[in-house]
């Protein structure tokens, strides 16, 4: 198939960007999001122009680095990672829009690039359980019931990757933080630091700029793991159950 | 090292070097060893520690794992991974789970049986000592992890459950669906990411390691790259640790991430660290095949589906491109159950990928035309439908299928599907001792960027395994041993080695810039995993290792001359990134070939097709191979190969059979 891109092209976080349109032939259905903008890519290489930037890995849809916002939607029209959408998901002609994530607490670092490190300090400011290693007691020693286990696992499947964040019009990271919030907070380990961790976790969220959760949706649709909202319910619920506390 | 001046040069390609040895594992008996090795390395004092510092390269398993747990000890910890963030690395997307000898199922495990099948799956080209710590540390990997909160599957009563895997008649694997490297790394980065905030351990992300600093024979520091600004800084420290991971993507195409490379170990190499088996590949058969020339990497299938579903290739070469479901009955050959009807598609990783190849060989194989090739064969689970019927067959299998129809577009309960091998892991690696550390003083190894563990051939479920137990548990208690030799003395921003570090990763960088041919390094990049893969893959001989030698010679001279590398490098640029990486992949594989020529034996992964059983089976040469191959680097001169003979105290050397 033959397709127009209007592809987002920034030279850095302090230059204006714009859309760049380019013409791809021979797109095969098979080939990912990802390889169809390496074919673009080495064409433009072969033309002495610089290649797009964008973030990609694993493209197995597992680590999470890869994310663009296609024609509106964070990671294109499936429920899926960007390196896992094929081209068959498209037709022949079509126009496809595609930029960044949008976000302030996500600055653009190039192109489609942006700076995630926002999720890596929330993490820091307590989305752990704090025990150091050969520290820790027999595993069978704590029975975990399956139900609180199950849930802790859907929630733990979250992958980091933000579109979630680039999906909300708020730009609200509710979605990430409720996922790791439920994750621990299900587990026996995760109790002892369960108010800390949320009252902490949730200030740096909105210190970095993130906004707050309008119940739109739009993060959990979007979401390529397809993390329910209720994380965001057990959240707010476990706030307020720390404020109730003292914290 | 030292060598002497008559020191034979053999097929002009390699000298034979002195022997070595690990000097490190306590001379008691192996039971008993890791446990005088722990008490024999000295102590830090607290108040010390933080004036101790450590680099470690890379934040998968065993890099994320060393840097928490460093971290929480209190020494001062510099942590440096490539991606935008330590949760990336590619531990994450290992499926199938962590093995551990916890005997929870009470059938029979125990230290000595982990132990023993490790060794037997790595063929006997493993070191005991270090296998056998592994098996004695897993256990302890379980409890932590349990207590960082990773989500293991569990039973209705609340215990965690197991199943067995990599065949194996034992239930010790541990996992967490078919996500348990994720949940694994998630609970490594987030202790890591816990020592952060305590100031122990600072994180440098998208920042890539390109040169390594020896000062007076010891590692002292590292060139690395901001590949936002493109600046070349400079890190020194008292130890540096590589957690780099392995270098299956020398093969372009493997089930790695895009920028899984072996730039780090590589230029320990260059600067003395000699690198051990780099020839020991594992080949997995069952992954997505390649779909077209696009393709940039390749999907890993569980294998769990070979036991429900049948393989074949069309009997007749003009029956390839038809619809498979037109095939009848009699005109399928299902090869597997035809050559051996013991085993029959159960027949060990190696074999089934090599039988593979050899259809497609044949002209037999399904799926588009790749080149004037197709590669592929059917995978089918007609027979299985008809047995379970589709509900079950999904509760079993769901997830996998899925993700075959996300990528192919076929759907897999009603067409045949479509696999072929792939290079999924690398057990070669920079040589260690006992203590993980290279021959490089004060320069660390550990995960899959040593060699120490897995032999010719790695077992399923141990590679998360051997990560965590390296970064938890091991190596947190020998490199205290070597900084307890501190306070070093400290290296100057100026000294004559870190001078000539900057200068040697800038001159390379303008190289690259300054080329200005006419080919891109994916080119590259794809045309050298194209004479691996034929060359140096799944079947090697003497003749064509000598051609994929000569080839790759002639490819990485054409690249220092004509790969077109744009753009500039003070700003973020990815084919400068990759360039840098595809020159150092056009070296290893050179030396990959050259130790593929040089072990004239079949063992594990490495299979020379002058060296099988009647049968078609891997026949290994203990008489003459019984070592690891270590090589030194030789610059503009060939490598030296230096001898680790391999002694087996504790288990009985055997040939191993599947008829």
């Amino acid at each position: 198939m033959r397709l127009t891109l209007k592809i987002w092209r920034q030279a850095g976080p302090d230059v204006a960007g714009d859309f760049v349109t380019y013409q791809v032939d021979d797109v095969s259905g098979d080939m990912s999001f990802l390889e169809m903008l390496d074919v673009l890519n080495e064409q433009l290489n072969s033309e002495g122009k610089e290649p797009i930037a964008f973030d990609s890995d694993c493209r197995e849809g597992i680590c999470g680095m890869c994310g663009l916002m296609i024609s509106g939607l964070a990671h294109g029209p499936e429920v899926t990672t960007t390196c896992q959408l094929h081209m068959r998901s498209f037709s022949d002609g079509d126009t496809i829009t595609v930029e960044p994530w949008r976000a302030d607490a996500f600055p653009i670092i190039r192109d489609l690039i942006v700076d995630r490190s926002a999720f890596d300090r929330i993490i820091q400011a307590g989305g752990f359980i704090t025990v150091n290693t050969g520290a820790a007691p027999e595993a069978h020693s704590v029975p975990v019931p399956k139900a609180n286990a199950d849930r802790a696992f859907d929630s733990a499947k979250c992958i980091g990757c933000g579109a979630c964040v680039a999906a909300c019009p708020n730009a609200s990271a509710m979605l990430f933080l409720g996922a790791k919030i439920t994750h621990l907070g299900e587990v026996p380990q995760g109790q002892p630091e369960r108010d800390s961790r949320v009252v902490k976790m949730v200030a740096q969220h909105d210190h970095e700029g993130f906004g707050g959760c309008t119940n739109i949706g739009e993060c959990s649709a979007a979401c390529p793991k397809e993390i329910p909202q209720d994380v965001i319910s057990t959240l707010n619920k476990d706030l307020r159950t720390a404020l109730r506390h003292g914290y | 090292m030292t060598e002497t001046p008559s020191r034979p040069l053999v097929h002009d390609l390699y000298f034979e070097g002195t022997p070595i040895k690990d000097t490190k594992a306590p001379n008691v008996s192996i039971e008993q060893m890791w446990t005088k090795r722990e008490f024999d390395a000295k102590l830090v004092n607290p108040s010390n520690r933080r004036k101790l510092s450590v680099i470690i390269i890379g934040t998968g398993l065993a890099g994320a794992s060393a840097a928490a747990t460093l971290g929480e000890a209190g020494y001062n910890v510099k942590s440096f991974c490539y991606q935008d963030s330590p949760r990336r690395a590619h531990s994450i997307a290992a499926q199938g789970g962590i093995n551990a000898a916890k005997n929870y199922n009470d059938d029979g495990d125990s230290v000595y049986r982990l132990f023993y099948d490790t060794v037997k799956g790595g063929d006997y080209r493993s070191r005991e000592s270090n296998v056998y710590r592994l098996a004695e540390v897993s256990a302890k990997i379980i409890d932590l992890c349990v207590a960082q909160g990773v989500p293991f599957a569990r039973e209705y009563g609340g215990l965690l459950d197991n199943r067995s895997f990599g065949g194996v008649q034992v239930a010790r694997t541990f996992y967490a669906a078919g996500q348990t490297g994720q949940q694994l790394l998630i609970g490594a980065y987030q202790a890591m990411e816990r020592q952060v905030a305590a100031g122990t351990v600072t994180p440098f992300t998208r920042h890539e390691m390109l040169e390594l600093i020896v000062v007076d024979g010891k590692a002292r520091g590292i060139i690395a790259r901001d590949m936002v600004t493109g600046a070349l800084e400079t890190h020194l420290a008292d130890a540096v640790v590589l957690a780099s991971g392995g270098y299956g993507n020398v093969f372009f195409l493997s089930t790695n991430a895009m920028g899984c490379n072996v730039t780090a170990t590589w230029r320990a190499h260059r600067k003395g660290a000699l690198f051990a088996n780099p020839c020991y590949t594992q080949i997995h058969p069952t992954c997505i095949p390649v779909s077209g020339e696009h393709q940039s990497k390749l999907t890993l299938m569980s294998e769990s589906l070979r036991n429900d579903g049948r393989i074949w290739v069309p009997k007749r070469r003009e029956d390839c491109e038809k619809d498979p479901r037109d095939i009848p009955e009699e005109d399928r050959d299902y090869y597997l159950e035809r050559i051996y009807p013991a085993f029959g598609n159960l027949v060990p990783r190696d074999i089934a990928s090599r039988q593979a190849k050899y259809m497609c060989d044949d002209g037999r194989g399904v799926g588009p035309l790749v080149g004037d090739f197709r590669r592929g064969v059917y995978l089918d689970l007609g027979d299985a439908m008809r047995r379970m019927g589709k509900e079950q067959l999904a509760e079993k299998y769901g997830n996998l299928l899925d993700m075959y129809q996300r990528i192919t577009g076929e759907n897999p309960y009603e067409v045949p599907m479509r696999i072929y091998p792939a290079v999924h892991y690398t057990m070669g690696g920079l040589w260690v001792d006992y203590d993980l550390e290279t021959t490089i003083e004060g320069l660390y190894a550990a995960g899959e960027a040593n060699f120490s563990d897995h032999g010719a051939n790695r077992l399923g479920a141990s590679s998360l395994m051997q990560c965590l137990a390296d970064g938890y548990f091991v190596l947190p208690n020998t490199i205290r041993d070597y900084l307890a030799g501190g306070p070093f003395k400290p290296v100057a921003d100026d000294a004559p080695e870190v001078v000539e570090a900057q200068r040697s990763v800038q001159e390379r960088i303008d190289r690259l810039l300054s080329i200005q041919g006419t080919r891109s390094v994916d080119s590259f990049h794809r045309e050298l995993g194209n004479v691996m893969w034929e060359y140096c893959g799944m079947e090697r001989t003497e003749e064509g290792l000598l051609k994929g030698i000569d080839l790759i010679r002639s490819l990485r001279d054409e690249f220092w001359r004509n790969v077109r590398v744009l753009g500039s490098a003070d700003t973020l640029n990815q084919s400068l990134e990759k360039a840098g990486r595809v020159a150092d992949f056009l070296e290893l594989g050179e030396l990959m070939c050259i130790d593929a020529l040089h072990r004239r034996e079949s063992c594990g992964g490495h299979f020379r097709s002058e060296s099988q059983t009647e049968d078609g089976e891997a026949l290994r040469d203990d008489e003459h191979f019984l070592y690891t191959a270590a090589w030194e680097y030789g610059g503009d001169e060939p490598p030296t190969l230096h001898k680790e003979d391999l002694v087996y105290y504790a288990i009985e050397l055997k040939q191993r059979s599947y008829k």
